[in-house]
């Protein structure tokens, strides 16, 4: 086991350090230029090249980066926010985008496997196809289309929730953010924790436990659910991913002050800014392996077949 | 050893012997009777009744891209105007859908009282009946000409990486981890910074993020297929690998790579949306679904009827081609009990 994770873990780290190389160079041999060449003089631009280090060849700018990257230190930005360092801006949104991701993942689980289990001992009844219905829904809308509507009814319309988010009162005005954001997740999980359930149901281990004399909720909790909630291990990966990055557009709907707004900032200014691209893309890749790297360890944990093909491969 | 004399007596039908069958004597299979693989298919497609309310969906919403535009009187970036009896040009901002006669037409200015504008206008007096379609093709043209590209290039990569094996195999899988650990919103950003925003940059990002699934179908499908008596008997005649791979393996691995492109088409159409919507994407005064449900969320507290054609058409078309995907995968590989 202790090789599978050591494995695994180098993998990881080998790919993240390329990625950030290749990134990295990407940004800085783009034509392109970070500043507003139109404000600034030809010889301010290059007195700013000078001060930034642009001057020196990539490879040395890159060790550069990386010694004050392992430091923590991302630089500052080149246009937005001028002047704060990264690091401050970023722990910020970092903080306010896993509040409301964590929560949506929290929501979006909890009733997804509720919903799932409920519609797969329901089968072919008015849950389960309640249960269907919503998840079709839930996976066809955009996560952003609810929340305005959301927005529109309960914020406008019915002024209970804040129609903007306040980092003062957290918790009430991340509900309909976090809402939205865990419809996609909740249907999703519903699905497929439905289709592993029955699945189970069918298979000649639960029926020969049957047979035994086990029954109700016993059978499900010991023989069922214990084999179909593995696999939803896997689904989740992606999808929390997606809640603690990838909620771009409903931050930018919502005034939430997170890393997808940073990066819409980032990317549709007049001006692209470069170190800030930079500095999300690697926090974005990095959060990006760290889970699916999480989820591989856990998988191997919970299903001793995987660690033993491992062992085999290694 | 004498001869065994072999004696014919010539034989003799009697009425009875033979006859014609009549038709109810003959017995037919037909709960298991043998036809082809694709006709086999799509008997069971078009069993599936979600996958064809997703079919006719999808063949509605295209039909009205195509033809929506043209049927409607105003042209997509037309800003509908006339002139008062001022002598002054007004523009038709803001009408609600109205039908003459039929609804709609309160406060509405007098000269436009009695046009038809089905989805209203947005705010500077574009038609929305005409944008919305537009849009809709656009954002279909982006989905399916990347999602074809992407279908070309992760086949043949899955493909080859699957048939050679060994070391390029190898290379060529560190490269798709690579790949796939990079996520899509970083392509767009550095993309961004060297690329104008428009469809060109949705296009780029959508061909370099979506041909890695596939290819992974297709390396799946190719592993299974590799071992199998049929390329080893054109291997044992002397066919070359690339006749091999496109043509004997391709078309046995088709099926589930059609299934995975029904899949990546509304992931296009939500990607580009998404693009769109955060400004990335298409640019004033073309439109896509996207752009024009970011248009309605500006004005959606004081106009909220521009909002819902784009978004329904987005959600319609998301639900369509899910069916689809969901119908065609059921079918190409139908498990027993749906028989």
């Amino acid at each position: 086991m202790a090789k599978y994770i050591v494995k695994r873990v180098g993998l990881a780290l080998i790919t993240l350090l390329i990625i950030v190389f290749l990134l990295f160079v990407m940004v800085r041999i783009m034509p392109g230029n970070p500043f507003p060449s139109e404000r600034m003089s030809a010889e301010q631009i290059a007195n700013k090249r000078i001060e930034m280090g642009l001057d020196k060849p990539v490879l040395v700018q890159f060790r550069d980066y990386m010694v004050k990257l392992l430091q923590g230190d991302f630089g500052k930005g080149t246009s937005l926010y001028y002047g704060a360092p990264i690091k401050t801006v970023l722990s910020t949104c970092v903080q306010n985008s896993f509040r409301i991701g964590g929560l949506a993942i929290l929501i979006g689980t909890a009733v997804g496997l509720l919903l799932g289990i409920t519609a797969a001992l329901n089968r072919g009844r008015f849950l389960d196809g309640f249960c269907t219905v919503f998840s079709i829904v839930g996976v066809c809308v955009p996560s952003y289309v609810f929340l305005i509507f959301l927005q529109y009814y309960f914020s406008y319309k019915i002024p209970y929730f804040p129609y903007f988010f306040d980092a003062n009162r957290f918790l009430f005005s991340s509900i309909l953010p976090a809402l939205s954001l865990s419809l996609f997740t909740m249907s999703t999980v519903a699905r497929f924790t439905r289709n592993e359930m029955v699945e189970v149901m069918d298979s000649d281990y639960v029926r020969l436990a049957e047979s035994k004399g086990i029954y109700g909720p016993r059978l499900i909790r010991r023989h069922v659910l214990r084999n179909a909630l593995i696999p939803i291990v896997t689904v989740l990966a992606p999808l929390i991913v997606d809640l603690l990055t990838g909620a771009l557009v409903v931050e930018k709907i919502y005034g939430i002050n997170g890393i997808g707004k940073l990066m819409v900032d980032a990317i549709s200014g007049e001006g692209v800014d470069y170190n800030y691209v930079l500095a999300l893309g690697i926090l974005y890749s990095a959060l990006y392996i760290g889970i699916m790297l999480a989820v591989d360890l856990l998988y191997g944990i919970l299903d001793p077949r995987i660690r033993v093909a491992a062992k085999g491969d290694a | 050893m004498d001869e065994v004399k072999l004696t014919t007596t010539s034989y003799v039908p009697e009425p009875g012997d033979f006859s014609f069958l009549s038709q109810q004597d003959m017995n037919v299979d037909r709960n298991f009777a043998s036809m082809g693989y694709w006709k086999g298919v799509l008997i069971h497609f078009f069993r599936n009744k979600r996958a064809v309310t997703g079919l006719v969906i999808v063949l509605v919403i295209t039909l009205l891209a195509i033809f929506g535009p043209l049927v409607s009187s105003y042209g997509y970036k037309e800003i509908v105007s006339a002139v008062n009896d001022a002598g002054k040009k007004v523009t038709a901002g803001s009408i609600p859908p109205q039908i003459p006669g039929l609804f709609g037409g309160r406060n509405v200015k007098p000269q436009f009282a009695d046009r038809t504008f089905l989805f209203g206008t947005d705010t500077v007096g574009r038609d929305l009946w005409t944008r919305t379609w537009y849009g809709a093709r656009v954002s279909l043209i982006i989905a399916f000409v990347t999602i074809i590209i992407d279908m070309i290039i992760g086949m043949s990569y899955g493909l080859i990486s699957g048939y050679f094996g060994g070391m390029t195999d190898n290379i060529m899988q560190r490269i798709v981890e690579i790949a796939n650990s990079v996520p899509r919103l970083v392509i767009v950003s550095v993309l961004a910074i060297f690329m104008p925003k428009g469809m060109g940059l949705v296009i780029v990002a959508l061909l370099l993020t979506e041909w890695i699934g596939m290819s992974k179908i297709a390396r799946a499908e190719m592993l299974k297929n590799k071992e199998k008596e049929y390329v080893l008997a054109s291997r044992t005649l002397g066919a070359r690998s690339f006749s091999i791979i496109f043509g004997q393996i391709l078309p046995n691995t088709i099926g589930p790579i059609i299934t995975q492109v029904m899949f990546s088409i509304p992931t296009a159409i939500f990607t580009e949306a998404f693009l769109s919507f955060v400004g990335v994407g298409i640019v004033l005064p073309q439109c896509s679904i996207g752009s024009l449900i970011e248009d309605g969320f500006n004005n959606i507290t004081t106009l909220p009827y521009q909002i819902l054609p784009p978004i329904i058409v987005l959600a319609l078309l998301m639900l369509g081609f899910n069916f689809v995907g969901d119908g065609l995968r059921e079918a190409l590989a139908p498990k027993l009990e749906d028989m």
